[in-house]
């Protein structure tokens, strides 16, 4: 290994409740291209935070030492200046400014105070020659393709003198022309001396690009692979992400699921109007009643829009393709219409989409269903307490009382609010999107206990997971989506993490 | 003891709805001690009830629309439109005046439709829909009134809604002429009333094991409100008695208090202001909702121009200026939320007393028009700024 630009050395990282990164240890060798990988919540995020400064010095323990100086970085800025960038996912550039004005902005080439456009532009066209994107530097963002927009990133940080060069998920939404490209750039910066650190879920990039890679699991720092010594294939990589025990986390259940089938979707395509591109593409599946169906896949690929565009469809994509509830063909255009067929969707957002904070416990939880309690359209409030202290009791729900507001209450309680409102619409068929995220492990068991409980009594679930362990602890059966489509369809017999990560990363 | 702690506890947990009613005491008891007593005879209450009484309308719509997190700038002009529109019914026309009422209601509940269609169907945002309804009702206003000017208003059982007192018992008038008798009985029979749905309403909690108000507390309660009624119809007897103007605001908040907290509906629109997102997933129609409030908002703008051509006797060139601005003021007075979601229609009554008895007190000092609007403003920003920090509590 050569010389090292970058160690970060038992790197803790807490939030409330949770250990984010747990004595993490991460080596950059000087000009390779080094690859993070890890399942979602591994904490790959969280240490390209700490090390740009994000959660700043004293937020963290361990040590972080770039070009074999100690830093103490407070902010982003100061990570810059050191001749750290990092790109993310979700493109930083501002769409109504030309190229040349994201390329310098926040450090824009002046003098006294004044901008020399001018030079600029000179400055700006040096920076795109070396990215090799040939476009006029003063076209607006906006009518770049997402390729180019990257590309301008990348001068940006280039414009900067970076070092090193980070990026976070680069891939996810190129075209493979616009990957190739942007492989021959990375390889071509590395002649030149930039190291580059690359976070990507997309396991056959990291084989066909990659010096070496480290991969993180839970927080910890698993192991570091070098590509020279062939320690980077394909299966070695995904035992390394998944490999841990299952644990006896998910209490048994009896199959029950019968033949009826309760929900069946025929070749479903959606596209976004304002990106202009489709999010899903002939999707085909069918749920029966009493089953839990999980729906497996990464971040990004096309589960929660898949969820939203049949119930009721409220972020108004443009949708081809037929449902059928019950054998019923059904055309929602609104998600009243789809509770009114029996369907309930519990959203993996219970902040931003979920639950109204600012309102008590039993507002949240008769919300969808107010009529039940509101005879002549008038809300019968005392019912509406004892309504919610029944959830309260059934889900154990800890609160002093149902007139406690949801934004005091921690994310396990909170998600049971939010399961508690769509389980008083009296559903048939449940869609749980991401139902454990960020609760404790107690609560995961309470409310597989609870989803147990629901399918006993018929109900079906759709439940989204990107935990491996809980897809196959609790799914009577498994479709694995990848990038908007459906890769694949197991048994619960025949499904192992090993396949379903193989499906969710074939491209 | 415990009554002083559970008073303390009490008042610590719902510091936000008391505050505004505190605000107002505090207002009224230092006016009464300025002008020696002139702000809270009963002709300066029955006055200022009265003054108050277009712009409380307002603010109950307005309350309604800030807490779906729109606003309205169009109320002023637009209630100075249809004010002139009422006039012109009447007077150009020969229209009744049981024809003018409705007709002017139904075309202001038109003008908030409109104004919801651009918001909730073509999503533009309701600052620039509503500052275009702004300048657009300014300019009908003008074109209206352009050959004749000011409309003087003949009939006088248009001017009494905002001028006009409730008539008295008649076979009592010669018991105690000086005092307004019927005012007391309906003071009265609103307390009993009041008393009587307060405990029933303790009583069926209580049956299902809920938490309910200390006793002590309870009766301190009922005490309080009971003396406010009690005293303020006391007061106004003595003054010609209840005004047609405090009989339209009462329906006016007997009517929005029991909607937005009783109904679906009501439920809906505070939904709809905490989150649109979930409000939206949860199966509510939010461009369904915003059409409801913003036509509301126009109803209760034709009745505000209704009041307050009523009282000028006549439709100006200039009615309606500023009132926008006085009704979003008695709103955020009265507590609704910077971020939506939050807000009483009570509480913006409170608000439009709390701005009108300033004004109002002001005046009598004979304090000038610029320190007026500095004072108020200043009230303005404190009154958010108490709604901002109790909220950050997590209260």
């Amino acid at each position: 290994m050569a010389a090292p630009i970058l160690e970060m050395q038992s790197i803790t990282k807490e939030f409330p409740g949770v250990k984010a990164l747990d004595d993490v240890t991460f080596q950059v060798a000087k000009g390779e291209i080094h690859c993070l990988v890890g399942e979602n919540g591994a904490g790959k995020s969280t240490l390209m935070k700490v090390l740009s400064g994000v959660y700043p010095f004293g937020r963290y323990t361990g040590e972080i030492v770039f070009e074999g100086k100690v830093q103490e970085f407070g902010d982003i800025p100061a990570s810059e200046d050191a001749g750290i960038a990092i790109i993310y996912q979700e493109l930083a550039l501002i769409p109504d400014l030309t190229v040349y004005e994201n390329i310098f902005l926040g450090h824009e080439v002046q003098e006294k105070g004044l901008i020399n456009w001018n030079e600029t532009i000179k400055q700006a066209n040096i920076m795109l020659k070396k990215v090799g994107l040939d476009t006029n530097p003063a076209s607006k963002i906006k009518d770049l393709g997402v390729g180019q927009q990257q590309l301008v990133e990348i001068a940006k940080a280039l414009s900067k003198n970076v070092k090193l060069l980070i990026l976070d998920e680069p891939t996810s939404s190129l075209n493979e022309t616009d990957v190739d490209n942007l492989f021959v750039l990375l390889r071509e910066l590395k002649k030149q001396g930039v190291t580059c650190v690359l976070i990507t879920h997309k396991l056959k990039e990291v084989i066909e690009i990659s010096d070496s890679v480290t991969v993180l699991r839970d927080g910890q720092t698993i192991c570091t692979l070098d590509a020279k010594k062939g320690e980077v294939t394909e299966s070695a990589l995904v035992k390394h992400m998944v490999g841990r025990e299952i644990d006896n986390i998910y209490p048994p259940r009896e199959s029950k699921s019968s033949e009826e089938t309760m929900l069946e979707v025929k070749s479903w395509t959606a596209v976004d109007p304002m990106l202009g591109r489709a999010l899903l593409k002939d999707v085909n599946f069918t749920v029966k009643k009493g089953e839990i169906v999980g729906f497996a896949g990464l971040m990004g690929s096309g589960r929660t829009e898949l969820a939203k565009s049949i119930f009721g469809n409220p972020d108004n994509y443009q949708i081809k393709g037929e449902v059928f509830v019950k054998g019923e063909k059904k055309n929602f255009k609104h998600s009243q219409n789809a509770i009114e067929a029996g369907l309930a969707y519990v959203t993996e957002d219970r902040k931003g989409d979920g639950l109204i904070l600012i309102q008590d416990i039993k507002q949240n939880i008769t919300l969808a269903n107010l009529k039940e309690i509101s005879p002549k359209s008038i809300v019968d409030s005392n019912a509406e307490i004892k309504v919610a202290t029944q959830y309260k009791d059934s889900l154990s729900i800890k609160t002093p009382s149902v007139e406690q507001k949801a934004q005091n209450l921690s994310g396990g309680n909170q998600q049971k609010v939010s399961l508690a409102k769509w389980l008083f619409v009296k559903p048939d068929l449940l869609i749980l999107d991401e139902p454990t995220r960020g609760i404790d492990v107690g609560a995961k068991f309470e409310i597989y206990t609870i989803m147990n409980d629901l399918v006993q009594q018929g109900m079906s679930i759709i439940m989204i997971s990107s935990e491996l362990p809980e897809v196959l602890g609790m799914s009577d059966r498994v479709y694995v989506v990848a990038e908007g489509r459906i890769t694949g369809e197991l048994s619960i017999e025949e499904a192992t993490q090993e396949k379903i990560m193989h499906l969710a990363t074939a491209h | 003891m415990t009554f002083a702690k559970d008073l303390q506890k009490v008042l610590k947990e719902n510091i936000r709805e008391y505050g505004m009613f505190i605000a107002l005491f505090v207002i009224i008891a230092f006016f009464g001690f300025t002008t020696e007593g002139i702000f809270v005879s009963a002709r300066n209450i029955s006055n200022l009830l009265n003054q108050t009484g277009y712009i409380a309308v307002l603010g109950v719509g307005m309350t309604l629309v800030i807490v779906i997190r729109h606003i309205d700038l169009s109320v002023g002009f637009l209630a100075g439109f249809l004010g002139a529109v009422a006039a012109i019914a009447m007077e150009f026309w020969h229209l009744p005046i049981w024809v003018v009422i409705p007709l002017t209601l139904v075309l202001g509940a038109f003008a908030g439709a409109i104004t919801a269609f651009l918001v909730a169907k073509m999503n533009i945002p309701a600052f620039v829909a509503t500052l275009a309804g702004w300048l657009i009702y300014r300019g009908a206003i003008l074109v209206v009134t352009e050959s004749t000017g000011t409309i003087i208003i003949s009939s006088d059982a248009f001017n009494a809604i905002g001028n006009g007192f409730i008539p008295d018992l008649s076979f009592l008038a010669n018991f105690s002429p000086e005092t307004h008798k019927l005012t007391i009985l309906i003071g009265i029979i609103a307390t009993i009333l009041y008393v009587i749905s307060a405990v029933k309403d303790r009583k069926a909690k209580k049956s299902y094991d809920f938490e309910v108000l200390p006793r002590n507390i309870f009766l301190l309660q009922l005490v309080f409100v009971s003396a406010l009624f009690i005293g303020l119809t006391w007061l106004l007897s003595g003054y010609n008695g209840l005004s047609w103007t405090l009989v339209v605001v009462l329906v006016v908040v007997v009517l929005y208090h029991f909607v937005t907290n009783k109904t679906v509906l009501g439920r809906h629109i505070y939904a709809v202001g905490g989150n649109p997102d979930a409000a939206e997933l949860s199966g509510i129609n939010v461009s369904k909702i915003t059409y409801a409030v913003f036509t509301s908002m126009g109803a209760l703008t034709a009745l505000s121009g209704i009041l307050f051509a009523s009282r000028l006797q006549s439709a100006t060139t200039t009615a309606g200026t500023l009132f926008e601005l006085d009704a979003i003021a008695a709103a955020f007075v009265g507590g609704v939320s910077v971020s939506g979601g939050v807000g009483k229609v009570t509480g913006a009554i409170v608000g439009a007393l709390v701005m009108m008895s300033l004004t109002n007190g002001m005046n009598l000092m004979g304090i000038g028009i610029s320190f007026q609007y500095i004072v108020r403003g200043a009230v303005l920003v404190a009154a958010v700024i108490f709604d901002v920090a109790t909220r950050s509590q997590g209260k």
